[in-house]
């Protein structure tokens, strides 16, 4: 059997049943396709959705603002502010503290809330915010390195491995 | 055990057993945690992903020592297994086509998957054949608890558990459970379900994820939010609509009997007959055409196969799949051959008339 659209073979055999009235279409795969996806219209991909989020907070923003905005960057994992909205992915925890301001409205649209109620880990969570600086501590370790001060990244040395085994 | 297992069974989530089967595939839970001590995945250097791998690989080592587990560098291994890994839905796709050290460990029944440097450092994902979100998610939640023994994961007070993605921030918790609709579908009430279910901040998704909706007429229900609601609520979100589902496609099914018996009998007939004798077939055409069986079968129009046998035709026709049970790397021409030969071997045999594809 012909598709009903194109000279290709029929493989789809679609039922319609409006007015509860059996109807069958015959198409190819390409046309069923076609068919199929035209009228179950797309569902958000949620992976996408923070950076389409994050373009709408652009949006609202005056040029300048914005310019300024994107330029500012994270202390501990140096993503600035336009990455993460080109990408819709964050640098590192500490994201959601220097940019609290800006992410709290995409949160709060992505989710309708903004505090969590869930499972707590059973440890102590203090702890995490100082491990956070374990992150800015090693990319100046690996920034001291490269620019050979050699002085300055042994004491980075140090003061990581003082946090690390103090924690273990 | 090795991955070359993998191939000769057909995975806890296709095992066509537990609650409401004939219409729920399986239901699945995964939390996404990061190591509060290194950058997310997008920020990290190649020797920061090895080293998270290192300390979240002897974290997985320990809690797993009693179980058969399977653990597997996904640097090492071929595209063609990690595609193999894809389709059993034990590692996503974006983990499969990723850069450097990332890894995952699998248990003997592949119900658990831990997958390390994927999206977020790790991926807890516990799958089950059937309806129990709450079994699986007491499931998850034991493992994470055993990880984080020892491992001090990126924690805030207010927002939760932070991950590389807002969308998941809080929980991080994503619950799933895949349903196969196809009276919905061929009613055409889905679109309505969809929307109903927007309504209420559920994601609809197809069998691989964004943009395979028409495969085979599965569907996989999620919760869209992770924070301001506990994980036990979230469950109940997904858990409480499902029952719901399953009736409409319960309703659409005693609607096509009843009022076009014979053309639904004539459509399930036919595509049982095409699958056993057809000499080349696409993936998605086969999807297309088990789908119509899989229902011809709970309904009862086809009385020679069980579920669990088609089931495991819907995986091992996949590309990845079929090359490993062909042993060799295969154009789409050939693969589609191959996987004509194969059903024909398959369905032929079931149906107690061994030998008919032979003389083809």
């Amino acid at each position: 059997m012909k598709c009903q659209k194109c000279d290709k073979m029929a493989t789809f055999h679609i039922t319609e049943l409006t007015d509860g009235k059996p109807v069958e279409m015959h198409l190819c795969e390409d046309h069923a396709r076609k068919y199929l996806s035209e009228s179950s219209g797309d569902p958000t991909p949620v992976g996408g959705m923070a950076a389409a989020l994050a373009q709408q907070i652009a949006i609202g923003q005056a040029a300048e603002e914005l310019a300024q905005l994107d330029q500012q960057s994270c202390p501990v994992c140096g993503i600035t502010f336009f990455e993460f909205r080109s990408q819709g992915r964050l640098g590192c925890p500490h994201d959601y503290v220097c940019f609290e301001q800006q992410l709290q409205p995409l949160i709060v649209n992505i989710h309708g809330e903004s505090e969590h109620v869930g499972k707590r880990p059973n440890h102590s969570t203090g702890d995490s915010e100082r491990r956070t600086q374990l992150i800015r501590l090693r990319r100046e370790l690996n920034a001291a390195v490269e620019e050979e001060r050699y002085e300055r990244a042994s004491q980075l040395r140090d003061q990581i491995r003082r946090i690390e085994n103090e924690e273990s | 055990m090795r991955l070359d297992d993998l191939t000769q069974q057909s995975g806890e989530w296709l095992r066509g057993a537990g609650p409401e089967s004939d219409i729920v595939i399986s239901s699945r839970v995964r939390l996404a945690r990061n190591l509060a001590d290194f950058p997310f995945i997008s920020r990290t250097t190649l020797q920061d992903r090895e080293r998270i791998e290192a300390i979240l690989h002897e974290r997985v080592e320990a809690i797993a020592a009693e179980n058969d587990v399977l653990y597997l560098d996904l640097g090492k291994l071929e595209q063609i297994d990690r595609q193999l890994l894809v389709e059993r839905h034990l590692i996503s796709r974006e983990h499969a086509e990723a850069q450097g050290a990332r890894s995952v460990a699998i248990d003997g029944g592949e119900k658990f998957s831990l997958m390390i440097n994927e999206e977020d450092h790790l991926r807890i994902q516990v799958m089950q054949s059937g309806l129990d979100l709450n079994s699986v998610w007491e499931q998850v939640s034991r493992i994470d608890d055993s990880i984080e023994e020892k491992a001090t994961y990126a924690f805030h007070e207010r927002l939760g558990y932070l991950t590389a993605c807002p969308t998941n921030v809080g929980t991080g918790l994503r619950v799933s459970v895949m349903l196969h609709l196809p009276a919905l579908v061929i009613t055409r009430q889905i679109d309505k379900v969809f929307r109903s279910l927007q309504k209420i901040s559920l994601a609809v998704r197809g069998l691989y994820g964004e943009g395979s909706q028409a495969m085979g007429d599965f569907y996989q229900i999620s919760n869209q939010v992770t924070l301001g609601l506990t994980e036990l609520d979230l469950i109940r979100k997904v858990s409480d609509i499902v029952p719901v589902i399953i009736d409409y496609e319960r309703q659409a099914r005693d609607f096509l009997i009843k009022e076009s018996h014979e053309s639904l009998h004539d459509r399930v007939s036919r595509a049982y007959g095409i699958l056993r004798t057809a000499q080349t077939i696409s993936s998605e055409e086969t999807m297309h055409l088990l789908s119509s069986v899989r229902m011809g079968v709970n309904l009862g129009l086809i009385s020679d196969l069980n579920i669990p046998s088609i089931n495991e035709l819907f995986i091992r026709t996949q590309p990845a799949h079929l090359q490993k049970l062909v042993g060799g790397d295969l154009e789409t021409t050939d693969r589609n051959i191959e996987r004509a030969r194969y059903l024909r071997r398959c369905l032929n045999k079931e149906n107690g008339n061994r030998g008919t594809a032979e003389h083809n």
